[in-house]
């Protein structure tokens, strides 16, 4: 399989008052072609960054991308111009965010606002941008497209809102659908649907999504991979049936144990104690060592590299590294 | 709409009852008179009594209301007390065209010049130039009108030379579309400054908030450029508080010249309003207060019917 986007040790960092604060602190990840990676981790563990900076949507000043390559299709476009960066962003690139209900323009159409997508990148008539719109918008499954498509934003719930983002996202048929907490906002039944479309309309166009989420229910359900951050870094990696089997690093553990349990007879919720340190204060050695119930001295001294296990998936933790060594 | 609006209409008759009965009794209650005023101190106290019976000063001041709403309502607002003979809507109609022209053309200049400087300040916050366009801005709303109209007459006019001290156009001479708008520049200039700084702020703050937005944010991700994602995106739900102030705004155009018009002999409105209010030339008062009323009431419509042209959400 092919890459279609490699991140190599993205370093994106905020400056505050002259500080450096590295929200995401030497990333890597690769999503290959038509491949669902979902990216998981608490809030405050860098993963809408990372996503903003593959964008390269994050607000500067005051924040930057100071180290690292971002490849798609084998550019690096940390290194491309605005205007050249303009021709990607919503063409091979699209995003959809968490806020289905604000994320829409209130003053334009919901038909204009997927038409302009289509005339800008695709060079369309208007004509034909607006037939295409209707179709974008059977597609995501509204059965009165045509009335709906001079509508604005305001007559629609949440659900159908995210649904026209998702039209607007895919009309371009990008080759990579960046979507961030897409259904975070939603009530769980339409969670269902939103996560449902967004699977089919991949297959069909072959497009590769990722998916940020703290919610491993979604990415049981959507992901063939699975990226756990802590802290701006990556501590995991696995495809997902091998992460859900046997989750390496303690903070996955963690994650997996505050999964409420269905048949499970559970007082309390097992929750990880404490919480994700802001940025200016991350820990000398292991980030997550202060949480960590199996921590050792060298966790407390010695930065953990992400090595690799098995051949197909890694993780940053001594436990492992050292395990891996004396096999 | 259309029903809304006849409704906002009838709804606003009350209103202007209201505002005339407050002002007649304001007046009223001043002290002096239109005969103060006029007459010669050694005048007999029968002649005075005599002018006082004919204009029907004498009544008690609720049938003088009723006299005057009376006649109003018949489109005539009686004559003026001072100047004798003449109509008051003679005295207004012919300063109306002044004063419109001078609003008109300074709420233009504020207009074109405010907007988009507010926008450029919320595109680029806290540059050097957003700083000089604050700084500029509060100098703008800190300096008295009727200071920096002299402050430019003396500049101007009589260092320089190149502009006319005041007036509408040169006295006695044909007209000539240069000829006015040379006298115009100055007055409008001074007049334009309050507006505009206000105007700056305002637009900076509601496009520094608009930027913020979500929406923003994906008209970004689709991969427009800045302008276009300004242009597009963002003027049109910045404008929305602006709105409101355009509305506040509309009433001005009666009165809210008179400092800048006396400052630069510009014959229009606000001066007539100074004058008869310092001679209590009381139809004149009270026909220049219902217009202003009148105003007013346009003001809020207008902007209450612009809201639904720039924001779907609104419905009436």
């Amino acid at each position: 399989m092919t890459a279609l986007l490699e991140v190599k040790n993205l370093k994106t960092y905020f400056k505050k008052k002259k500080v450096n604060i590295p929200a995401v602190d030497g990333v890597d990840l690769k999503i290959n072609k038509g491949e669902t990676v979902a990216l998981v981790g608490e809030s405050g563990s860098g993963k809408s960054i990372t996503s903003l900076s593959i964008m390269r949507l994050i607000p500067s000043p005051p924040g930057e991308i100071v180290d690292g390559e971002i490849l798609f299709d084998g550019k690096d476009i940390v290194k491309l111009t605005e205007n050249d960066m303009c021709k990607i962003r919503g063409n091979d690139i699209s995003m959809i965010f968490q806020e289905p209900m604000t994320s829409l323009n209130p003053v334009l159409t919901i038909g204009e606002q997927i038409i302009e997508v289509l005339m800008y990148h695709q060079k369309m008539s208007k004509s034909t941008a607006r037939n295409r719109a209707i179709e974008m918008l059977e597609l995501v499954g509204f059965s009165r497209a045509k009335a709906l498509i001079d509508d604005y934003p305001h007559r629609l719930s949440g659900g159908m809102r995210q649904r026209v983002m998702i039209a607007i996202a895919m009309s371009c048929n990008p080759k990579l659908l960046i979507a961030d907490e897409p259904t975070t906002a939603l009530d769980v039944t339409i969670q269902a649907q939103i996560l449902d479309l967004m699977k089919d309309l991949s297959k069909k166009s072959d497009t590769s999504i990722l998916i940020i989420t703290h919610d491993l229910g979604v990415v049981s359900e959507v992901a063939d991979r699975v990226v756990v951050m802590y802290c701006g870094q990556v501590v995991e990696e696995a495809s997902v049936d091998d992460l859900f089997d046997e989750p390496l690093h303690p903070y996955t553990t963690g994650l997996m144990g505050s999964i409420p349990s269905l048949d499970g007879d559970v007082e309390r919720l097992y929750s990880i104690e404490g919480t994700v340190p802001p940025p200016e204060h991350f820990p000398v050695g292991c980030r997550f060592a202060p949480r960590c119930p199996h921590a050792f001295d060298r966790c407390r001294n010695e930065d953990p590299s992400l090595i690799t296990i098995k051949g197909s998936r890694s993780v940053r933790c001594f436990l492992h590294g050292d395990k891996e060594a004396t096999l | 709409m259309v029903s809304y609006i006849f409704r906002r209409t009838l709804m606003a008759i009350p209103l202007l009852l209201g505002i005339t009965i407050l002002s007649f009794a304001i007046i009223k209650a001043a002290p002096g008179g239109p005969v103060a005023m006029l007459m010669d101190p050694k005048m007999k106290a029968s002649d005075r009594e005599k002018f006082e019976e004919k204009y029907g000063l004498n009544d008690p001041v609720y049938v003088q209301y009723f006299k005057w709403l009376g006649n109003m309502a018949k489109g005539d607002f009686g004559e003026s007390l001072i100047k004798r003979g003449t109509p008051v809507s003679e005295l207004i109609l012919n300063r109306l065209p002044n004063t419109l022209l001078l609003m008109t053309v300074s709420f233009l200049l504020a207009v074109l010049i405010a907007i988009p400087i507010g926008i450029y300040s919320a595109m680029r916050p806290y540059s050097p130039l957003d700083y000089t366009f604050t700084v500029g801005s509060f100098l703008g709303v800190a300096t008295p009108n009727f200071w920096f109209g002299l402050i430019l007459i003396m500049f101007f006019s009589v260092t320089l030379g190149w502009f006319p001290t005041g007036g509408v156009a040169t006295l006695n001479a044909p007209f000539s579309l240069w000829d006015r708008i040379h006298h115009l520049i100055l007055p409008a200039l001074v007049l334009a400054t309050a507006d505009l700084a206000a105007l700056t702020r305002y637009t900076r703050s509601s496009m520094l908030d608009v930027l913020k937005q979500d929406y923003i944010r994906t008209a970004k991700s689709k991969g427009f450029k800045e302008k276009k994602v300004v242009i597009k995106h963002g003027i049109r739900n910045g404008m929305i508080p602006i709105i409101t102030l355009f509305g506040l705004m509309l009433p001005s155009f009666i009165g809210g010249a008179a400092i800048t018009e006396k400052v630069f002999a510009w014959p229009g409105l606000g001066q007539l309003f100074i004058d008869s209010a310092f001679q209590r030339d009381y139809p004149v008062i009270m026909a220049l207060t219902v217009i202003s009323a009148v105003f007013v009431v346009i003001g809020n419509l207008l902007a209450d019917i612009l809201y639904a042209i720039f924001d779907p959400r609104i419905e009436y």
